[in-house]
């Protein structure tokens, strides 16, 4: 199958639980997380997480609903960008 | 190298706060194998491959989007020019069968717009062209969809000043046939008009097209303004850089979403149109980059300068990020489409005049700007015709998207609502060059068109 890996961006204000609960999630649905990072910006708190979502069981649409929902409840916005796209904004 | 948090949180931010979008993905379908005599077997004929290929494109841009995580926002059709496909029909009626056949394709596929209505006339009218022209009001008063279109000087072949005196009288019937004008709306007369543009009202798929390209419009304005913001102090170098490598990265999203999309809906990519964009939303305006620049207002002295700064450091950022730029790809500076704008005018700092001299150094035109009810057509066709000169002479595409507006004065305004917005209604000089348009003919290509 072929390799297909999503940034997944977290932003808010920084708060207990945060990579807990989106890493669960990640996990349940079949995204292997390949990388982690976070800081904070501006006063506002960012966190990325590179996923691979090849074995995702509910495709991306299902992934990014579960984790807009994820980040609601913590009043936090995810944005959940494919890599390629990332990658080509940011490299020549 | 792996991508760092600042660099996703820049492309999420851009997303986020700062209203950025492919604006529009527009697919150009060749109908030319479709001409017949019978108009009524031509527009079925019409109808069916584009609501067949508009849906496609619908579901498959819907796809793209989630995949990719870009929103895409406007999805169109173009086609060949329409005067063409009815050049067999006898039929006098068959544009206006043949339009309302396009606006119910767009309507069946989900498309916003169907662009291509409209014939290239910059050197003369064939009868078709002829016909259609004469069945602008009706066709664009009597449908929702349909966009359209005349070339009316190019800097090969000149300018077509009897066509241009013609357009001043179809331009008050169009304006009388829908509510607030608004098919005017959905008009664009071009000089040198580009034949694989994404933006409406003026795309079509020109005779050099092949049988389907995938063509697509960024945008960014309110990315652009923000990092102008953020350097408030540099020096118009340093700025030309930033907004250079903003660009870049903006139009390298777009590129991949066109080549996606060709690739999934199985036609060619076409051309990225590299074009800033404006909406009517808070932030999202061209206006507000010039003004973030240093310009207490748009249209204070220094604004043509400004403006040519911006679009050379578009062009420079967008071609370095795209194989194939093409479309319009300048700055589009509509009126009623840009909060800016707007209120520009509303103040007094735009005037007709100098948002024609603004329209030298960018490619698009005079846009989406109202002038008074009363305007008599030689006045339209004389405003036209000094836009289309700018053109012509300057080796580049201008349009013109003006609405007469019914009853109106100047100063007051038309709210269409929506992405189209609010056009204050803008004074014209009072004097008189309806003699001038009378003499008709055809002005003669600039000497500078001589390169061969």
């Amino acid at each position: 199958m072929e390799r297909e890996r999503v940034f997944v961006v977290v932003i808010g204000t920084d708060q207990k639980g945060i990579i807990a609960r989106v890493s669960t999630l990640l996990f349940e649905h079949g995204a292997n997380i390949e990388d982690v990072q976070q800081k904070v910006m501006d006063g506002t708190f960012v966190m990325t997480m590179l996923a691979d979502v090849s074995g995702c069981k509910v495709g991306l649409s299902g992934l990014r609903q579960g984790l807009e929902e994820v980040g609601a409840a913590m009043g936090l916005t995810v944005m959940v960008h494919n890599e390629s796209v990332v990658k080509a904004m940011h490299r020549v | 190298m792996t991508i760092s948090v600042e660099e996703a949180y820049e492309t999420a931010g851009m997303i986020l706060f700062h209203n950025f979008d492919i604006r529009a993905v527009t697919l150009g379908v060749n109908l030319k194998d479709l001409a017949h005599p019978d108009h009524l077997r031509l527009a079925e004929a019409c109808r069916r491959r584009l609501a067949d290929l508009g849906g496609r494109l619908v579901r498959e841009a819907g796809e793209v989007s989630e995949a990719l995580g870009l929103p895409i926002v406007n999805k169109r059709l173009s086609i060949t020019p329409a005067a063409w496909l009815i050049e067999p029909c006898p039929e006098e009626r068959a544009p206006l069968y043949l339009a309302q056949a396009l606006d119910q394709a767009a309507s069946e596929a989900g498309v916003d717009f169907i662009g291509g209505f409209g014939a290239l006339v910059h050197k003369a009218a064939t009868a078709a062209d002829r016909r259609l022209m004469e069945s602008l009001p009706q066709a664009l008063g009597q449908t929702s969809r349909l966009c359209g279109f005349l070339n009316l000087a190019s800097t090969a072949a000149g300018m077509n000043l009897d066509a241009i005196a013609r357009l001043g009288h179809i331009l008050k019937d169009m304006a009388a046939a829908a509510p607030l004008g608004i098919a005017c709306a959905k008009f664009v007369a071009f000089a040198n008009a580009p034949e694989d543009n994404p933006f409406m009202a003026g795309a079509f798929h020109g005779a050099g097209e092949g049988d389907c390209a995938l063509n697509v419009g960024i945008s960014g304005p309110g990315v652009v303004r923000a990092v102008v913001a953020q350097h408030p102090d540099c020096d118009l170098t340093t700025l030309s850089d930033i907004i250079r490598r903003t660009v870049f990265k903006i139009t390298r999203a777009g590129e991949m979403v066109g080549r996606e999309l060709a690739r999934r809906l199985g036609v060619a990519f076409g051309v990225v149109d590299i074009s800033l964009a404006p909406t009517t939303m808070v932030g999202d305006s061209v206006g507000r980059i010039l003004e973030a620049m240093g310009l207490e207002r748009v249209g204070a002295p220094g604004t043509t300068a400004a403006l040519a700064l911006l679009i050379d450091a578009v062009k420079r950022g967008g071609a370095m990020a795209s194989g194939h730029v093409g479309g319009l790809s300048g700055t589009f500076i509509p009126v009623s489409e840009d909060l800016a704008m707007i209120e520009a005018v509303e103040c007094g700092a735009l005037t007709l005049e100098k948002l024609e001299a603004m329209t030298a150094v960018c490619s698009v035109g005079l846009d989406m700007f109202a002038v008074p009810g009363d305007t008599p057509p030689h006045a339209l066709a004389a405003l036209i015709a000094d836009e289309l000169a700018i053109g012509m002479v300057g080796n580049k595409t201008t349009g013109v998207r003006v609405i007469p507006a019914p009853g109106l004065k100047a100063g007051q305004a038309v709210d269409f609502g929506g992405l189209l917005g609010r056009a204050p209604v803008m004074a014209l000089n009072p004097f008189s060059g309806e003699k001038f348009i009378a003499r008709g003919g055809r002005l003669p290509a600039p000497v500078g068109a001589l390169r061969n």
